[in-house]
């Protein structure tokens, strides 16, 4: 039998079932557009946090006072408590040639008012390397000024949530404030939005670190915020913090630096261990539809068991009936499979029009996967009906004894 | 030419076996035209089918021009089946959906021939059954005996040595019948070795050689004389 012939009798035969030609069709597309939206819903998912990871600050390293636990190492001897990550130690950095910018952050909750109005916000302590570092932007007035990190002064750099609540529509540049009844000098306010890792810095208040310092009366700093040169600067900058670090720590190594890229790392394989999962459970149905197909087969033969009968009667062979059978199994996966891979970038492109903002995204893998699912599917579903159907006596499939 | 010998044919039902074949020994030579008669459940069908190669014999031997088919492979069988013999049924059993064209062309498609020789031998015997402005329509769309002519047109297409057709007639009018008879007997006249069941007596008389059924045995054959 020619494979055209082949195709043509099995399509005339699946167009004369048309119910549960559609039905099955249904079912098969449903399994694969299912597939292949989910594993796109995952896949932006996963671009989603990379991009907020980006919004943090590239070539990012931040360093936290004590050891970390997971990092290792044996405890130490003389039970010693780790020494204060302090401003002259995060200002030492700089000497290392990997490192580009530095940040030292101490961070408390205040009480911010002016006038009668007073709000409880969180305080950072920062210097004007911070805005560059977290690519932060400030929509009126001037970040922090660029002075020596020691020095307190007492100017702050408003959220612009917090501005609102403070000022209302009255101009706040040039105002005075209190925070923790000292009096600061509003000399700007952070553009709308700056949100990065669910912190919303539109509540915050920004002022210097030495300020911060003395206000929350904390010699150590919570973390210091490090900008490596260039990406492949990264390693090298990590090493030349923590020997500068033990050298100004009497040969203690007791900092933690994580790396973005680190962090970054685990989430990108979170996530994507995620897509796989939801990919799979959608592909359950891929399975659900292979069984329908099955039972559809089944009682497509037990309908056709005269047509077996007079096909093998007018001379074909038993291997014949059985490709019959399963081209048109496969057939009608792979129709159901490019029909649903259709609605599948259908209901993509229409969540991304409905949700610009989500990076949804179809990994390519995902309708390919599909599709060889679906049609394997058929495959091996269409087997067993197929081999019923090829085994039938013909004498009596034609008397349907 | 056609050799049976000693051929048995059992069924088991239940616990009980049908001898639905005993001791069947027939020879056929090529162009004969044979009628099969006796009462229901005599093993006609049986009959039929075995020398169709639908059915395998429980004992004996059948040779099929000199070659021996009971211990052939079934794909060996269906390649006989395909190139030598052409069945008609009582209930037609042709492909609703496929067009009488479809229909008759079917065994052309299941031996892979090429479209071109496939046509134009659909065309030759749409003409000889006079069919040829039927072709398109499918079987709800023909009468009975347009049914019966369009399921011999299949029979033949592949240009068999052997016709086997079991009551014909059976689910046709008097007048049908007699039309699918005559266009039998014309296909016996060309060469094809013709055998017919039916229960017609009219018809099982027509034949150059009847032979009688009773209980799976050949109770009587006018034409073992002569072959003896
Ligand atoms: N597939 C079968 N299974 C069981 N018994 C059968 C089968 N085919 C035929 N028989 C039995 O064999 C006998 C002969 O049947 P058949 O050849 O169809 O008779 P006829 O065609 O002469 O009416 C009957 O008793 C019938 O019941
Ligand atoms: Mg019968």
């Amino acid at each position: 039998m020619r494979t055209p012939d082949l195709l043509r009798f099995a399509s005339s035969s699946l167009a004369g079932a048309r119910t549960r030609t559609l039905l099955m069709l249904l079912a098969m597309s449903i399994g694969v557009a299912s597939v292949v939206v989910l594993t796109a819903l995952g896949e932006g998912a996963r671009r989603y946090v990379t991009g907020q990871f980006a919004q943090l600050g590239t070539h990012l390293l931040i360093m936290l006072p004590g050891r970390s636990e997971t990092t290792g190492g044996a405890p130490p001897l003389f039970g010693q408590t780790p020494r204060d990550l302090t401003l002259d130690d995060a200002m030492a950095l700089l000497r290392a040639r990997s490192i580009l910018r530095v940040a030292p952050l101490t961070v408390g909750n205040a009480p911010v008012s002016r006038g009668s109005r007073d709000r409880e916000v969180t305080v950072i302590g920062a210097t004007y390397d911070f805005f560059p570092i977290r690519h932060l932007s400030v929509g009126s007035g001037q970040p922090l000024p660029l002075i020596d990190p020691q020095r307190s002064v007492n100017v702050a750099v408003l959220g612009s949530g917090l501005r609102r609540e403070l000022f209302g529509s009255a101009s706040a540049l040039g105002q005075w404030i209190r925070i923790n009844d000292r009096r600061f000098r509003v000399i700007g306010i952070l553009s709308q939005g700056g949100e990065s890792l669910g912190q919303n810095l539109d509540d915050m208040v920004v002022v210097p670190v030495a300020a911060a310092q003395s206000l929350f009366n904390a010699p150590s700093l919570f973390r210091v915020l490090i900008q490596a040169r260039s990406g492949q600067d990264i390693e090298r900058a990590k090493t030349a913090a923590r020997d500068i670090i033990r050298e100004r720590h009497d040969g203690e190594d007791d900092v933690t630096l994580i790396t973005q890229d680190a962090l970054l790392g685990t989430f990108d394989k979170i996530l994507r261990a995620l897509t796989y999962t939801v990919g799979g459970i959608a592909g359950i149905s891929l399975a659900v539809a292979g069984i329908l197909i099955m039972n559809v087969m089944l009682v497509a033969v037990s309908q056709r068991v005269a047509e077996i009968g007079l096909l093998k009667a007018l001379g074909a062979s038993e291997r014949q009936v059985l490709r019959l059978f399963l081209v048109e199994a496969v057939m009608l996966a792979s129709a159901g499979a490019a029909l649903g891979v259709v609605i599948g970038i259908g209901g993509i492109l229409l969540l991304a029009q409905l949700f610009p903002a989500f990076p949804i995204a179809a990994p390519l893998w995902a309708p390919l996967a599909a599709v060889a699912v679906a049609v394997g599917t058929g495959l091996v579903f269409g087997v067993m009906p197929a081999r019923r159907a090829a085994r039938f006596d013909p004498v009596r499939a034609l008397t349907g004894r | 030419m056609i050799e049976l010998a000693g051929i048995e044919r059992d069924f088991t039902v239940g616990d009980e076996v049908v001898r639905a074949l005993d001791q069947v020994s027939l020879t056929l030579p090529d162009g004969d035209y044979v009628s099969v008669m006796g009462p229901s459940g005599s093993g006609k069908s049986t009959l039929l089918n075995v020398l169709g190669l639908l059915d395998r014999p429980n004992d004996g031997s059948y040779r099929l021009h000199g070659e021996e088919t009971t211990r052939l492979p079934e794909e060996a069988r269906a390649a006989l089946r395909r190139d030598h013999i052409g069945f008609v049924f009582q209930a037609f059993h042709l492909v609703p959906r496929l067009s009488a064209a479809d229909n008759i062309g079917l065994p052309l498609v299941l031996a892979g021939v090429e479209p071109h020789a496939r046509d134009a031998r659909i065309h030759e015997v749409l003409e000889s059954l006079d069919l040829l402005d039927r072709a398109h329509h499918r079987p709800d769309q023909l009468s009975g005996g347009q049914r019966q002519r369009v399921a011999i047109g299949r029979a033949v297409v592949m240009r068999p040595g052997l016709l086997l057709a079991d009551e014909p007639t059976g689910n046709l009018d008097q007048h049908a019948g007699s039309e699918v008879v005559a266009l039998l007997e014309q296909l016996n006249a060309s060469g094809i070795t013709l055998v017919v069941v039916t229960h017609d007596p009219t018809i099982g008389q027509r034949a150059r050689r009847r032979i009688r059924m009773v209980d799976g045995q050949i109770a009587n054959d006018s034409g073992a004389d002569a072959h003896a």
